[in-house]
């Protein structure tokens, strides 16, 4: 482990903790919504709001995978030291961290079960570019229509249309983050 | 003018103040020490233990007094005090082949390896009340000493086990769910089982197991041992690569052999029921380890019959008495929102029957 | 001031991580009722451990708690769990709905209309709203998976073929956005179209039973009926005898033993600052200092 690993992490994890949940959940609860994550250095290529993310929501209970460029001795270092989170394949894990063309294909990820549709992953989408353009967005959390702009739309339109189960994605971009839950439905312009 | 009822904080703080007084009873009594409770009250500091989930007899004690001797209160102080401590590792199981014994005996055989030891138990004595302890008591006769033997005493099932006149029970090295740590999901395995019972109401799972005996859900269960004593726990230290000591727990074991099974091609065996309590704590270990097996009905091959005891989901969503009590307690909170939508409800109803009725009399009598 | 003794909102981190998962797993399946693993809370089971838990994941240190019980912030368990995390988390406190940012509630929602700045989180008892038609959960488990809600509607149409009407007045069920049937904890059903189309943010917490479900903002939610007996929220039959307010829930008043009764609104805030503009009610009488 090199001593990069040890930094990085919250200052102060109850306050900044608690701030970072709140903007995750905003973005989760109205898709399409682009929000402010900060408080933690990750190592490159994690972007800010991807560290911020897993350090809110990743630990020791929750497999983390590791998706092509992303999975790097710097990145496994910090998770170890910050998390404790095990590393796994994509088929197992809750959360995924990659770019869109890391985490394909993305049917390998979990999507729940009829009886517990919770028990799906959470893919961390890292985007380099997170705007309110582009693809429809509708559903829960929508007032009317949102747009968004999203890679993947056929697989994510296919990953919506399995509801209840599916995936969920949080998009990050630098320090911003948006969310893409199951109960969004997409429509292209 | 009406002013609705305001000052709820002032009623909580002063109700607080009067049950601290209350608490404390006459000041020309002393006041109880924890080392008291701890040594004189030792089975409640026990039972608060067992259905506490926390091996500490110094805090089983302070809840005790901070809750008035109500046991079920001082359980709920523990749990809530253990729930916030961070979890830093896990120990090894610990062997109760290795215990050091204080008392052991076993109902299935009149004498056997390691020897019946009676131990402190009220099971001979005559329930009558000793004024002699009213009156200051005095210091008790010093009970005969033995020199305990060196030698670990076998577990009485393994040596049906060795003759295979019992079902088997290989060792695992899954590692178990945890109750406190995850959701109860159902169905759920023995492991996840034997968890929730250990730490269920005593009295719960005393009518159970006296249920199973009465016939609902009958197991014909002997024990085949009863030992209490304490067992070393030990933990693996990373950074030492090997594991430790790290202190010692008071348990107790009882395992039942049961009414066997078999079949055309299995050999009939025996069953075993399991239980395991912190403490001394043996009316709660006997009922568990019947409960245990009242519950295995379905692997073993066996006919639900209906009996609660077997009844996996009843037994499990109903045998925590934190949960229990707080549920049946809660009653006590207001309820008057969704009582004045039942109240307006009825009304409408009787209003319609009512009409209904007046105008089937006014037809009538036409 | 907050009780250093204790972690920040007085869980632990790892305990608010589980929660934070299970609510935005609840956020993506809406009304799907998650289990999370509950703690033991220094309040007993049943008196809110489950809103305890959903509020102390989601406080952040410049929060406006509001903490209401039957609609009212000064009933003794919304004091005590006020009090709770004023201690714990040093939040600020109002009993202002329109000031507040988060608020826990039992059996309400409040009169003034939520906002987008808002969290509503709920105290749920009984979380399966088809536990009372099947007592086992690996059965209703498997009900929702199928979305075999034929039960539930048998019952409403028993009642409708004993009494004429659907008889029940509260923890009226509802179907989220055409899929998970769900409880919207014991509120009375005058409460049941605030549900829907909201824009605060509301999460369920069932700590005994250890669930947690939720609604995003602006949700599509239906309260269950039938075509020839369409649902409808309660109504009072009264104005409020403090306020005159003649939309809101109404709590009825015991004055005397000779069968004396006023009406006054549910939700004590709604009332109050009524009240403060001016309006008064049958019994009321115009604000002033000391009775404020």
């Amino acid at each position: 482990m090199t001593p990069a690993a040890l930094t990085g992490g919250f200052a102060d994890a109850p306050l900044q903790s608690a701030q970072a949940f709140r903007s995750i959940l905003q973005a989760m609860a109205r898709p399409g919504t682009i929000h402010d994550l900060t408080g933690a250095l990750p190592p490159p290529p994690l972007s800010v709001a991807a560290g911020v993310a897993l350090l809110t929501l990743a630990d020791p209970s929750t497999p983390v995978h590791l998706a092509g460029a992303t999975d790097t001795p710097a990145v496994r270092g910090w998770l170890a030291f910050h998390l404790g989170a095990p590393l796994v394949g994509a088929e197992e894990a809750d959360f995924a961290l990659g770019t869109w063309a890391d985490l394909q294909p993305v049917s390998r990820f979990r999507i729940g079960q009829p009886d517990y549709p919770d028990r799906s992953a959470t893919l961390i989408v890292a985007v380099d570019h997170l705007e309110p353009e582009g693809v429809r967005l509708c559903g829960p959390g929508i007032r009317g229509a949102a747009q968004l702009s999203l890679p993947g739309i056929p697989a994510l339109q296919a990953n919506a249309a399995m509801f209840p189960l599916g995936f969920d994605c949080l998009f990050t971009c630098g320090t911003r983050i948006a969310a893409l839950p199951r109960s969004t439905r997409l429509e292209v312009l | 003018m009406y002013v609705a009822v305001k000052g709820g904080e002032r009623a909580i703080d002063n109700a607080h103040a009067w049950l601290a007084e209350e608490r404390r009873g006459d000041l020309a009594v002393a006041e109880l020490t924890l080392g008291q409770i701890r040594e004189q009250l030792r089975l409640s500091v026990n039972r608060v233990m067992a259905e506490g989930s926390l091996y500490d007899p110094d805090l089983a004690a302070l809840a005790i007094k901070q809750a008035r001797g109500d046991l079920i209160e001082a359980i709920f102080l523990i749990r809530a005090y253990r729930t916030t401590l961070p979890r830093l590792g896990g120990s090894w199981p610990v062997d109760t082949a290795e215990m050091a014994i204080d008392r052991r005996i076993s109902a299935t055989f009149k004498d056997l390896p390691g020897g019946q030891i009676l131990g402190p138990t009220f099971d001979y004595t005559h329930r009558l009340l000793d004024f002699r302890l009213a009156a200051d008591g005095e210091a008790p006769v010093p009970a005969a000493t033995a020199t305990p033997s060196p030698d670990a005493v076998p577990h009485v099932m393994g040596l049906l086990d060795r003759d295979g006149l019992i079902e088997p029970a290989p060792v695992t090295d899954g590692t178990p769910r945890d109750l406190t740590r995850a959701p109860l999901e159902l169905p759920a395995d023995r492991a996840l089982r034997l968890q929730a019972i250990t730490r269920a109401d005593e009295g719960f799972l005393l009518s159970l197991a006296y249920s199973t005996q009465r016939g609902y859900g009958r197991t014909h269960a002997f024990v085949g041992e009863l030992r209490i004593g304490t067992v070393a726990v030990e933990v693996d230290i990373p950074e030492l690569g090997f594991s430790v000591a790290i202190g010692e727990v008071e348990l107790t074991e009882c395992e039942t052999v049961n009414q066997f099974t078999g079949s055309a091609t299995q050999p009939p065996q025996f069953t075993r029921g399991y239980g395991l309590v912190f403490g001394q704590s043996e009316r709660k270990a006997i009922a568990m380890s019947l409960v245990d097996r009242a519950l295995r009905w379905q692997e073993l091959g066996e006919d639900f019959v209906g009996a609660p005891a077997q009844d996996e989901e009843f037994v499990l969503s109903h045998c925590d008495n934190v949960q229990a009590t707080g549920f049946l307690e809660h009653i006590k909170l207001p309820h008057y929102v969704d009582f004045q939508a039942e109240l307006e409800l009825l009304r409408r109803l009787r209003h319609d029957t009512q009409r209904m009725a007046s105008q089937q009399n006014a037809e009538a009598a036409e | 001031m907050t009780d250093t003794a204790y972690n920040f909102a007085y869980l632990d981190e790892q305990t608010k991580r589980m929660l934070r998962r299970a609510i935005l797993k609840a956020i993506a399946v809406p009304g799907y009722q998650v289990p999370f693993a509950s703690r033991e809370m220094p309040m007993p089971y049943g008196w809110g451990t489950g809103g305890v838990q959903v509020t102390a994941a989601c406080l952040c240190p410049d929060d406006r708690l509001k903490v209401i019980d039957q609609g009212a912030d000064d009933t003794t368990n919304a004091v005590s769990i006020r009090k709770f995390f004023q201690r714990t988390a040093g939040v600020a406190t109002t009993e202002r709905t329109a000031e507040a940012t988060v608020i826990q509630t039992r059996h309400r929602i409040p009169e003034a209309p939520l906002t987008e700045d808002q969290i509503l989180v709920y105290q749920v008892p009984i979380p399966e709203p088809l536990r009372f038609l099947e007592p086992r959960e690996t059965e209703t488990r498997k009900m929702h998976e199928l979305e075999e809600y034929g039960l539930m509607h048998v019952k409403l149409y028993e009642d409708i073929a004993r009494h004429g009407h659907i008889a029940t007045s509260y923890a009226y069920p509802v179907k989220v956005e055409g899929r998970y049937v769900m409880d919207p904890s014991p509120i009375p059903k005058f409460d049941n179209p605030k549900l829907s189309d909201c824009p605060a943010i509301q999460l369920f917490g069932a700590g005994r039973e250890q669930r947690i479900y939720a609604l995003p903002p602006y949700t599509q939610v239906v309260s269950l009926d039938f075509e020839d007996h369409p649902f409808v929220a309660s109504r009072a039959q009264h104005d409020c005898d403090l306020c005159g307010a003649d939309g809101s829930y109404l709590d009825e008043v015991i004055i005397d033993d000779l069968g004396g009764r006023m009406f006054v609104c549910s939700d004590t805030d709604f009332c109050t600052t009524r009240r403060e503009l001016g309006h008064i009610g049958r019994l009321g009488a115009p604000m002033t200092d000391e009775v404020a």
